[in-house]
C-alpha cells in the first residue's frame, strides 16, 4: 500500500531525520520526498511503501509519538484519497 | 506525484471543513424473506440481513482507517416492509422489532423500509403497515419509516396524505417523552427513489438488485469554505467553484463506495450527491448561501442562491462518479443547520419560504417542528402542497414535520446528537380540513404523459 506522510508545523533541525528513522524500522519505504515552507509553516510530503505489516493510523501514532513536543502536525493517508480527488 | 497544495487541499477538508462520508447503506432485498406465517417471515429476514450485513459495520471502520476519511452513519434499508405484511397475517410491528433485533447485533445507525408505495391506492398490507407506523417506531430506536403518497406518473393520493397527517400527529404522541422523535423518524414521499442512502427514507426498492451498497457523501463546509474566499467574484464564477469542489467529494464517496461493496462483495449502487448539512459549526447549507451573499438565509433571492448552488453540485458531481442516484441534491433540514436554526429564530426563514426553496433543491419540508395542538388535516394539508411541487416538477418531494407536543411557537425541541434541535415554527392559523376530507386522488398531470 502506499501512503502520503505529511508533516505540518514548525521548522527545527531533525524533522526529517527523525521521520526516516521511525519508517525504516517500520519497513516503510520513502518513494518521493518534498519540502516546502509556506506562511512561515515547514509543509513536508511523503510518497511511502508500507509494508503489510504496518497500516495507516499505527505509523501515524508511531510518527506522532517520535516528534512529540516539537509542535508537528502528522498525516499518513492511503494514497488513492489523493488520486481520486486531485486525478481524473 | 500530487503537488503539495493538492495534498494540503484534502487535509483541510476533512481535518477543519468537516468533509466526510454521511452514510454507506447497504440495501438488502426481502422478497424472498414473504411468507404466509410472520414468524417464519421474521426469521428469514433475521437470516438473511446477518448474513449480507454481518460485516457492513466492520468494512466501513476499516476504511475509515485506511483513507483518514470519517464514515458517520453506516445503515441498512430494506423491502418496503408492507410488500411482506401483505402475505403475512398478523401485527407488521413484528417485522419492525425482527429490524430492531437486525440493527442492534450488527451495530448500524439505522434501518429504513418500514414503508409502503401507495402512490396510487392502497393494496393488501399497506394499510395495515401504515397504522402499525406509530406503535413501531415508538417501540423501536434505529427502525425508520416512509410511504410514497404521490408521484408524477400517479398522481397524489389524497386518501393517503390524510392519512400520513393523523399518523405523523399519532407517531409524535406517541414519542412525547421522547423528543416526539416517533415523528422524524417518518417522511412522507412523492416519487420516492429506489436508492436512496439516506435516513429516514431509505428503502431498498424492488427495482434494486438482492444487495446493493450506496454511498451518500456530504460537505457543506467545504463548499461554504471554497465561496468565503470569493468575496467579489461573480455568480457564475461561484458555480464554477461549486462544481470543482463537488466534483473532489463525490470522486471520495465513490472510492469508499467501491472499496465497501469490493470488500462485502455486493455490488455497488450509487454515490448521493447531496450536500447533507449537521449541527456543527460551519457545517451548514445556509451558510453556503450565507457565503454567496444573502444576509440571512431566507430573504429575498433564497430560492435563486440555492437553486445555483444546487445546479453546480450535481453538474460537479455527475462526472466524478461512475453511476450517480439517490436524491441528490442541497438538503435543507431546519433542526439539523445551525444556519437554518438561526434564519428561523431571527425570524429570517418561514415554512413558507422553505416550502418555495424545496421546488429546486432535494428533497423537501425537512426536520421542521410544528405547533403540538396542529391537527392532523393541516400536516395533511402540509403533505399535500408538498407533493403537488413534486408531482408537477417531476421530482422527488418530502415532508419530514415534528408536531412538538405540548409546544407552542416560539419554544425549542432538542432532539441532541445529528438531529440538532428545532425552533417551534409557526403554520398557517385558517384550516383545510374541509379540502382534505375531501378524499380521493389528486388526477396524474399533464407531465406524465410522456411516451
Amino acid at each position: 500500500m502506499r501512503a502520503v506522510i505529511t508533516v505540518i508545523g514548525k521548522d527545527t533541525v531533525g524533522i526529517l531525520a527523525k521521520i526516516s528513522t521511525i519508517c525504516a524500522e517500520n519497513g516503510v519505504n520513502i518513494m518521493d520526498v518534498s519540502q516546502t515552507v509556506m506562511q512561515d509553516m515547514f509543509v513536508m510530503t511523503m510518497l511511502a511503501q508500507l509494508s503489510d505489516e504496518i497500516d495507516c493510523p499505527e505509523l501515524s501514532e508511531k510518527l506522532d509519538a517520535a516528534v512529540e513536543g516539537m509542535g508537528l502536525k502528522i498525516h499518513v493517508m492511503h494514497e488513492d484519497i489523493f488520486n481520486s480527488m486531485h486525478n481524473i | 506525484m500530487f503537488t503539495t497544495n493538492d495534498i494540503l487541499e484534502t487535509i483541510k477538508m476533512i481535518q477543519e471543513e468537516n468533509l466526510d462520508i454521511r452514510t454507506i447503506t447497504m440495501g438488502i432485498s426481502l422478497l424472498d424473506c414473504i411468507d404466509s406465517d410472520i414468524d417464519r417471515s421474521c426469521d428469514k429476514i433475521y437470516e438473511k440481513m446477518m448474513r449480507l450485513a454481518e460485516n457492513h459495520v466492520k468494512t466501513g471502520e476499516i476504511i475509515e482507517k485506511r483513507y483518514g476519511i470519517p464514515i458517520i452513519n453506516k445503515r441498512l434499508s430494506v423491502t418496503p416492509i408492507a410488500i411482506l405484511a401483505a402475505a403475512a397475517k398478523g401485527s407488521p410491528v413484528k417485522f419492525a422489532l425482527t429490524l430492531q433485533k437486525v440493527a442492534d447485533a450488527v451495530g448500524v445507525n439505522y434501518v429504513g423500509g418500514y414503508s409502503a408505495l401507495v402512490h396510487k391506492g392502497f393494496s393488501a398490507g399497506d394499510r395495515e403497515l401504515i397504522e402499525s407506523i406509530p406503535e413501531a417506531l415508538s417501540s423501536t430506536t434505529k427502525v425508520c419509516s416512509s410511504v410514497n403518497i404521490g408521484s408524477t406518473r400517479a398522481g397524489i393520493n389524497m386518501d393517503a396524505a390524510a392519512l400520513m397527517g393523523r399518523i405523523i400527529k399519532q407517531s409524535a404522541e406517541a414519542t412525547a417523552n421522547d423528543h416526539c422523535f416517533g415523528a422524524a423518524k417518518i417522511v412522507v414521499f412523492c416519487n420516492a427513489v429506489e436508492d436512496n442512502p439516506f435516513m429516514a427514507g431509505a428503502f431498498h426498492g424492488t427495482g434494486e438488485p438482492d444487495a446493493v451498497i450506496n454511498v451518500g457523501v456530504s460537505g457543506p463546509g467545504v463548499v461554504r469554505a471554497k465561496l468565503e474566499k470569493m468575496p467579489d467574484a461573480s455568480i457564475d464564477e461561484l458555480a464554477e467553484a461549486i462544481k470543482k469542489t463537488a466534483f473532489k467529494i463525490t470522486r471520495m464517496g465513490q472510492l469508499v463506495g467501491t472499496e465497501a461493496a469490493k470488500m462485502l462483495g455486493v455490488p455497488f449502487g450509487i454515490v448521493d450527491l447531496s450536500l447533507a448539512p449537521t449541527p456543527a459549526v460551519g457545517d451548514s447549507v445556509a451558510h453556503i448561501l450565507e457565503a454567496m451573499g444573502l444576509d440571512r438565509c431566507g430573504t429575498h433571492g433564497t430560492t435563486a442562491a440555492l437553486a445555483l448552488l444546487n445546479d453546480a453540485v450535481k453538474k460537479g458531481g455527475v462526472m466524478a462518479s461512475s453511476s450517480v442516484g439517490g436524491l441528490s441534491g442541497a438538503f435543507i433540514p431546519v433542526s439539523e443547520d445551525a444556519g437554518m436554526i438561526d434564519a428561523v429564530n431571527a425570524g429570517a426563514l418561514s415554512i413558507e419560504k422553505l416550502e418555495a426553496m424545496t421546488a429546486v433543491c432535494s428533497v423537501g419540508l425537512d426536520m421542521i417542528v410544528v405547533p403540538g395542538d396542529t391537527s392532523a388535516e393541516t400536516l395533511a394539508a402540509i403533505i399535500a402542497d408538498e407533493a403537488a411541487i413534486g408531482m408537477v416538477n417531476s421530482k422527488t418531494t418530502a415532508v419530514r414535520v415534528i408536531p412538538a407536543i405540548g409546544m407552542k411557537e416560539g419554544e425549542v425541541l432538542e432532539f441532541g446528537g445529528l438531529f440538532g434541535s428545532g425552533p417551534v415554527m409557526p403554520l398557517s392559523k385558517f384550516s383545510s380540513a374541509k379540502f382534505i376530507s375531501r378524499g380521493g386522488r389528486i388526477p396524474a398531470p399533464l407531465q406524465s404523459l410522456k411516451n
